[in-house]
């Protein structure tokens, strides 16, 4: 009995129904463990060992998807982990605050991040620099706000990517607001599909459990707005299981708003972009909004102060190891003939440079000035917050010339 | 310096009408409307209620349902998809219904909204406003009566403004939509509907800025400064005094984030004497700001400590007792004697 559902709803005969306060050993290993079973729902395009499986709902969906086009999501893939690779060990070194890894989940925000338009709007949490890299944000603009230089360095309207949020779900009712714009616009429901626009947010297991996360989904309902909720299900928020926030899969939860829920191999490229093109052509046609659940694994710590080995087994990062989301394109394309070794070389090497850039970047990234404190607080600065700065600069001019 | 136009008599007239605070409201938000096709309205019973002071009556009729929003009964809703409007083009004003409601949009309100021009270094701007109407004296039950505008003022990013009268409620309105930084309009709700408070409103005329404070009365015995619901309370405190002899000087905050203390400096350099006067609780509160920065900027000229007339620190009390919570014009006075006494 896996899950607290079946805990407390036992099937026939399964004994009786398990409560809180007195769970069976099993269930208490079950409630700490996530789980490497999507079920039966899952929607899965290429398996863990490489396999394509054909699926006649969304294969229309990546039909464009040809081998080079493949070969350039595993490029992405693998450029993201190397550069989430890096700036993990530049916050060993010291030379970042805080990384928060997104290993394990690049296909999950490559896959979906690849399948928006231009002219579409995301709202991140704070894990989605897959997603980032795709909306051409340079890997080196997101190392500010860990570096601790500034709090979000990206033209937001430029990119249609909204700064990181790093209170848990606030962003989904600003994308659904944002959604709603996209729908007074004139954005949805257009013939031609060229003048249509969508809006996905991105948060995670744990967020589902917020207010906002529920308000956003209220909001986007009532108003048919154009916006997927991409919740990728990484199994942990830091230390607590999703059974811990849901006794339901996420997914199902979408049925309650009254819009359709889905559950995507989130470890999986394709399947993510299928699925992700899909809802957002339901969105851009005035269908929406939709709720993907992408079921992945957060396989490094929640942050680099984290520490997973005090709550998580490590087999079941060893299980979640064999359904690697760069792995099974590289299988793939290996057993399908769609590149040599001659290409994975070329990837790495073009990764390693990637990497080294990032870090020379990092590493002269210069402190900002004291008066950036005060710096665009307002659109119109009040007289009194000029006169604080100028106080205060005038204090440490004072200390000119003399160490004290 | 050119010859002012001749200006018939019926065209003064006609940009003048004479109305109360919510109408004013309600004429602010409606002219904003039609010059703006971008500002919206939103809000719980907003629409073809038109809320329940009435504040948006006939905006939704008018204007239409994409413009006049009734929204989900979710606070933190409201503001954050406000905010998302914002972003994307939009000029929206949130009504919160009673003060005492704000609350789950406290998180979207000081983490998202005040907080989006900073964290981006102004690539973003969060042009809404958000309206509250404020304060007690309307025999209600719990969280319809609070003033909890200093738990906003506290927040860097965000404007917070109150109106006292009909232009002011007329015009902070159109100024607060125009903005570009977000900004709370705390609208005292006793005051609304107040007859004795209406008063011609002139279209055509030019509104003092949005972030000025303003004498309102003038005096050299002692200075008054209130704003919102409590400035007809200090109004009225100053008339009675003049009956004794004594001429306070009275001082329409207006502006609570950022405060402007210019006009009270001034005054209480002149007068030496400062009475602060609130709804709200005194500790930790504008009251106490203010009384700080005058004994900062006008030590030398002060004859007495400031004085507070203000809410007790305790909840809002069953309204059956407001009217001892609340300063009133006895209180008012009271506080100006301890002045005078010093």
């Amino acid at each position: 009995m896996p899950s607290p559902e079946q805990w407390t709803r036992p099937d026939p005969g399964a004994g009786p129904a398990a409560t809180a306060a007195q769970p069976s050993p099993e269930q208490v290993i079950a409630g700490l463990r996530a789980t490497t079973e999507g079920g039966a729902e899952l929607t899965q395009l290429l398996t863990p060992e490489g396999e394509r499986l054909a699926d006649s709902r969304f294969d229309p969906y990546i039909a464009d998807i040809d081998t080079e086009a493949l070969r350039d999501l595993y490029r992405d893939m693998v450029l993201v982990r190397r550069a989430d690779r890096e700036s993990n060990a530049m916050q060993r070194q010291g030379q970042l605050g805080i990384w928060v890894p997104l290993l394990g989940q690049e296909a999950a925000q490559v896959g979906s991040g690849r399948a928006l338009r231009p002219s579409d709007m995301a709202f991140p949490s704070y894990r989605e620099h897959g997603v980032a890299y795709t909306r051409g944000i340079d890997f080196r603009e997101l190392l500010g706000i860990f570096r601790c230089t500034d709090q979000s360095g990206w033209d937001p309207a430029k990119y249609g990517f909204h700064p990181y949020t790093i209170v848990i779900g606030n962003q989904v009712i600003n994308a659904a607001g944002y959604a709603m714009g996209q729908k007074f616009d004139g954005k949805v429901g257009n013939a031609d599909d060229a003048d249509n626009e969508a809006t996905i947010v991105y948060f995670g297991d744990g967020a589902t459990s917020q207010g906002d996360v529920h308000e956003g989904f209220v909001w986007g309902a009532v108003y048919d707005a154009p916006v997927v909720f991409f919740c990728q299900n990484n199994q942990w928020a830091i230390s607590e299981p999703t059974e811990r926030q849901s006794r339901l899969p996420l997914y199902q939860r979408a049925r309650g708003y009254g819009f359709p829920g889905i559950r995507v191999d989130g470890n999986d490229v394709l399947a993510c972009m299928a699925v992700t093109r899909w809802a957002l052509d339901e969105c851009r046609h005035g269908n929406g909004p939709v709720l993907i659940e992408a079921f992945t694994y957060r396989m490094d710590a929640h942050t680099t102060t984290d520490d997973p080995t005090r709550y998580r087994l490590s087999d079941e990062l060893e299980a979640w190891k064999l359904k690697d989301p760069v792995e099974r394109v590289r299988a793939h394309l290996a057993r399908a003939g769609g590149a040599e070794q001659d290409f994975f070389d070329g990837v790495d090497a073009e990764a390693d440079e990637f990497a080294a850039q990032l870090r020379d970047h990092c590493f002269n990234m210069p402190d900002p000035p004291p008066e950036r404190i005060f710096s665009e607080v307002y659109a119109d600065t009040p007289a009194t917050l000029d006169t604080q700065r100028e106080e205060y600069l005038s204090y440490l001019a004072g200390f000119a010339g003399g160490e004290h | 310096m050119a010859a002012p136009a001749a200006s018939p008599v019926d065209t003064q007239s006609a940009s003048t009408q004479t109305m109360t605070i919510g109408k004013a409201l309600n004429n602010g938000l409606r002219a904003s409307m039609e010059a703006d096709p971008k500002v919206l309205v939103m809000g719980e019973d907003v629409g073809k209620l038109g809320g329940v002071f009435r504040v948006t009556d006939g905006l939704q009729k008018d204007f239409g349902e994409h413009r006049v929003l009734d929204t989900p009964l979710a606070e933190s809703g409201i503001v954050g998809t406000a905010i998302g409007l914002a972003v994307r083009g939009f000029r929206p004003v949130c009504e919160i219904q009673f003060e005492g409601f704000i609350f789950p949009a406290f998180d979207q309100i000081s983490s998202q909204l005040a907080k989006l021009h900073y964290r981006t270094q102004g690539k973003l701007k969060a042009p809404v406003v958000i309206r509250v109407p404020f304060g007690g004296g309307i025999g209600a039950v719990e969280h319809h009566s609070e003033s909890p505008e200093s738990l906003f003022s506290h927040i860097p990013g965000l404007k917070v403004v109150s109106c006292a009268n009909p232009v002011d409620a007329y015009w902070m309105m159109q100024q607060a939509i125009s903005s570009d930084d977000p900004v709370m309009l705390f609208e005292p709700k006793k005051l609304y509907h107040s007859s004795a408070l209406k008063a011609p409103v002139d279209t055509s005329a030019t509104p003092d800025a949005l972030h000025s404070s303003r004498v309102v009365r003038h005096g050299d015995t002692a200075t008054i400064a209130a704003y919102g619901p409590s400035l007809p309370v200090a109004l009225d405190a100053a008339t009675a005094a003049q009956e004794e002899g004594r001429s306070l000087e009275v001082i329409d905050l207006r502006t609570l984030s950022p405060l402007d203390l210019g006009p009270v400096f001034e005054s209480v350099r002149r007068t030496g004497r400062l009475v602060v006067v609130s709804e709200a609780s005194s500790e930790v509160s504008l009251t106490s700001e203010v009384a700080a920065r005058v004994q900062q900027e006008c030590f030398y000229s002060l004859e007495a400590p400031v004085q507070r007339a203000t809410g007790f620190d305790t909840p809002y009390p069953p309204a059956k007792l407001e009217e001892h919570f609340l300063p009133d014009l006895d209180r008012v006075l009271y506080a100006v004697d301890r002045a005078l006494e010093w």
